[in-house]
């Protein structure tokens, strides 16, 4: 490999700042034992202690923890389902209008999405809480997962399927045993991508939540607008090391498995 | 070869065909993959498929298996109707042409899924999985996932699952494709022993002639979507029914000419050919005489053909046809040499002769003038 030059060196690191140093000084913030948050008066770890005392807090974690949960599970399963039957369907009229339907949600502003399901909500006297949050969410990441599953099963081998059915399977049991095995890291996947999106959901969730149930992305921002408190900080690390240690966990787990394979196949060749 | 009084079920007309293809069409598109097919296979078959890539062999299967349904005419298994009964509740089994396994489940597992669809007890189920390791030979590789063994070996695996459950009619999409020679022909028989003792009906792909002529009960050859010819290998062989066969199965001289009835009051009958201005006229004994005065093949397999210093005497068998060339190559084959000959108006005779004596003593060698003969029904006369 051909070593580093100075350019590149010099913009990876400008990338790099770019990138992370807004992070990097959130971090360092949250420690910061003054209340005035930009004033810095030595190290402390008090405001995580404060951030869980604080119930509201607390409360709209646990909301958004359990819509996360939900709505991503959800998704999951009608986005596979979605993708699987557009993707065996073959050729029918109208199958573009279709799958192009699956995805219209992926480009529509969020904000109008949000008001149209906060309308069909009024419209049908839905109470807005956290079930209609959970509808809200599971609607946008559904098409996420449509995508991240569909581009999979367009390049899984057809016959595997047809060899359990030729072995007594049926349909269903062939999903269930040969297909779904195969295709789960893109559920999986999916399924993160989903829940991740209704994490960090502001607007869609602002449009459907109603006041006995706020989410923390909703809660912080209403925060915020009163001024930055040290509290948030904390919180904000939290969720930074959270998504890190997800994020660093699900590229290691995928680079094992390439490299199990890629073994395996090299001692076959062998043999 | 095939005793064709002990197992001939096509020739009995009261026989209930096992299969029946009744003017099957597929198209995909435009594209016409079988056209207007007709063709029983009866049970306890060892029914071969042969032709050249894409000419339909694989759809065939693949209508019988019911991933494909046909777009017009009727496919019957065992007197019933298949077109509503979907794969997986036919009693048919199909080893695919691409091996198809699970690459999620072991050896073990990929074996014992058509099993546990049963509803198999466990016993059961690990009696006969150990049974289909112990004829594939993969007891070695049975907790092993199949990107983790070799292309002969998953092959092997392929073959172990589609035979596990014993179906009434297996379809094997070149089961043996990738095996060596000695594997390969070890496989042969232990199909051909699974095929005596279960009774089960083959329908076999393959792309080697000499596994088709080895296992095979009948053999079908197939050119663009039809059937040109089924019948025994040996009749196959010897008896081809059209230039296509002919060329199609083993090596081959093809002699091409016009035909008039031979009326040299030997009464043998017969036509002669005449074929080529300075070469004297071929005689067939064999042929009919109806053929008179049309073009006509001769198709004379380079092992009936003789090859001789001298010329061979006038009034022997050999020879009345008898032609003159130089030999331009030899191939050496161990137990036999085929000798490309020339003849003076360029075409080229293929004549094939066993070697009894060592490579230094033979007498026939490049560039010698040699006599090729053979005897008035060596060949078989085709029109066209
Ligand atoms: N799903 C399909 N759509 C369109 N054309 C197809 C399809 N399946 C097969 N064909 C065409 O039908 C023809 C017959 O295909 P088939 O797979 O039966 O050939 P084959 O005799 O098995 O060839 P090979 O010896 O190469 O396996 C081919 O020309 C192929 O391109
Ligand atoms: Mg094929």
């Amino acid at each position: 490999m051909r070593r580093f030059s100075r350019f590149n060196a010099v913009s990876l690191t400008l990338g790099f700042a770019f990138l992370y140093l807004p992070m990097l000084i959130l971090v360092i913030y949250s420690f910061n034992s003054n209340k005035l948050v930009t004033v810095w008066a030595g190290f402390s770890t008090k405001w995580y202690g404060e951030l869980f005392q604080n119930e509201a807090f607390l409360d709209a974690a646990w909301v958004t923890l359990r819509v996360a949960v939900i709505s991503s599970t959800l998704a999951t399963i009608l986005g596979t389902m979605a993708a699987y039957a557009l993707v065996r369907a073959g050729r029918f009229s109208g199958r573009t209008l279709f799958s192009g339907m699956i995805y219209a949600p992926l480009v529509m502003p969020e904000v109008i999405t949000g008001l149209s399901l906060l309308l069909l909500f009024i419209g049908i006297g839905l109470d807005r809480g956290v079930f209609t949050i959970i509808l809200a969410h599971t609607t946008f990441s559904m098409a996420f997962v449509s995508v991240v599953v569909s581009s999979r099963l367009v390049s899984f081998d057809r016959s595997l399927e047809e060899a359990a059915l030729d072995l007594g399977a049926t349909p269903f049991d062939a999903f269930r045993l040969v297909t779904l095995p195969i295709i789960a890291p893109a559920v999986i996947s999916g399924w993160l991508l989903a829940f991740t999106l209704s994490l960090d959901d502001l607007v869609i969730a602002s449009f459907t939540s109603g006041p006995s149930a706020t989410t923390l992305p909703i809660k912080i921002f209403s925060a915020v607008r009163l001024g930055v408190s040290p509290e948030i900080n904390a919180l904000s690390t939290i969720m930074i090391g959270l998504v890190t240690v997800g994020v660093i966990t699900a590229s290691l787990v995928s680079k094992n498995t390439a490299l199990r394979h890629e073994r395996d196949a090299k001692a076959a060749e062998r043999t | 070869m095939v005793n064709s009084t002990s197992f001939a079920p096509w020739n009995d007309p009261h026989a209930k065909p096992l299969i029946q293809f009744k003017n099957v069409t597929k198209r995909f598109g435009a594209f016409v993959a079988i056209e207007d097919l007709t063709q029983d296979i009866f049970a306890q078959e060892f029914f071969a498929l042969l032709g050249p890539s894409g000419c339909g062999k694989t759809t065939m299967m693949r209508m019988l298996a019911g991933f494909e349904t046909p777009t017009q005419g009727q496919i019957l298994i065992d007197g019933q109707d298949m077109a509503n009964v979907p794969p997986n509740k036919r009693a048919v089994n199909m080893m695919f042409q691409s091996y198809a396994l699970f690459p999620h489940l072991s050896v073990w597992e990929n074996i014992a899924f058509g099993l546990k669809r049963d509803g198999k007890s466990k016993s059961e189920i690990e009696t006969r999985v150990a049974e289909m390791l112990r004829l594939t030979r993969l007891e070695k590789f049975k907790s092993r996932k199949p990107h983790q063994i070799s292309g002969g070996q998953r092959q092997r695996v392929a073959l172990a699952r589609s035979l596990a459950k014993g179906p009434k009619l297996l379809l094997l999409d070149e089961p043996l494709g990738a095996l060596d020679k000695k594997l390969r022909e070890e496989t042969q028989f232990e199909l051909m022993d699974i095929q005596e003792k279960t009774g089960t009906t083959f329908v076999i792909v393959t792309h080697d002639q000499e596994e088709a002529m080895t296992v095979a009960s009948r053999v079908a050859v197939m050119d663009e979507g039809r059937i040109v010819q089924v019948d025994t290998p040996d009749k196959i062989y010897e008896e081809p029914n059209s230039v296509y066969v002919a060329d199609f199965i083993g090596d081959v001289n093809l002699l091409r000419g016009q035909a008039t009835a031979r009326k040299d009051g030997s009464g043998d009958g017969g036509i002669s050919i005449a074929w080529a201005m300075e070469q004297p006229d071929l005689i067939a004994s064999n042929a009919d005489q109806a053929l008179t005065n049309k073009s006509v093949t001769l198709a004379l397999r380079p092992e009936k053909v003789a090859i001789s210093k001298e010329r061979p005497p006038e009034d022997g068998p050999s020879g009345i046809n008898a032609l003159e060339g130089t030999v331009i190559d030899i191939g050496y084959l161990g137990n036999l040499s085929t000798y490309h000959v020339q003849l003076a108006d360029g075409t080229m005779i293929k004549a094939q002769a066993t070697n009894t004596r060592r490579v230094a003593r033979r007498d026939i060698s490049w560039e010698d003038t040699v006599w090729v003969s053979f005897t008035t029904t060596a060949g078989v006369v085709l029109e066209g």
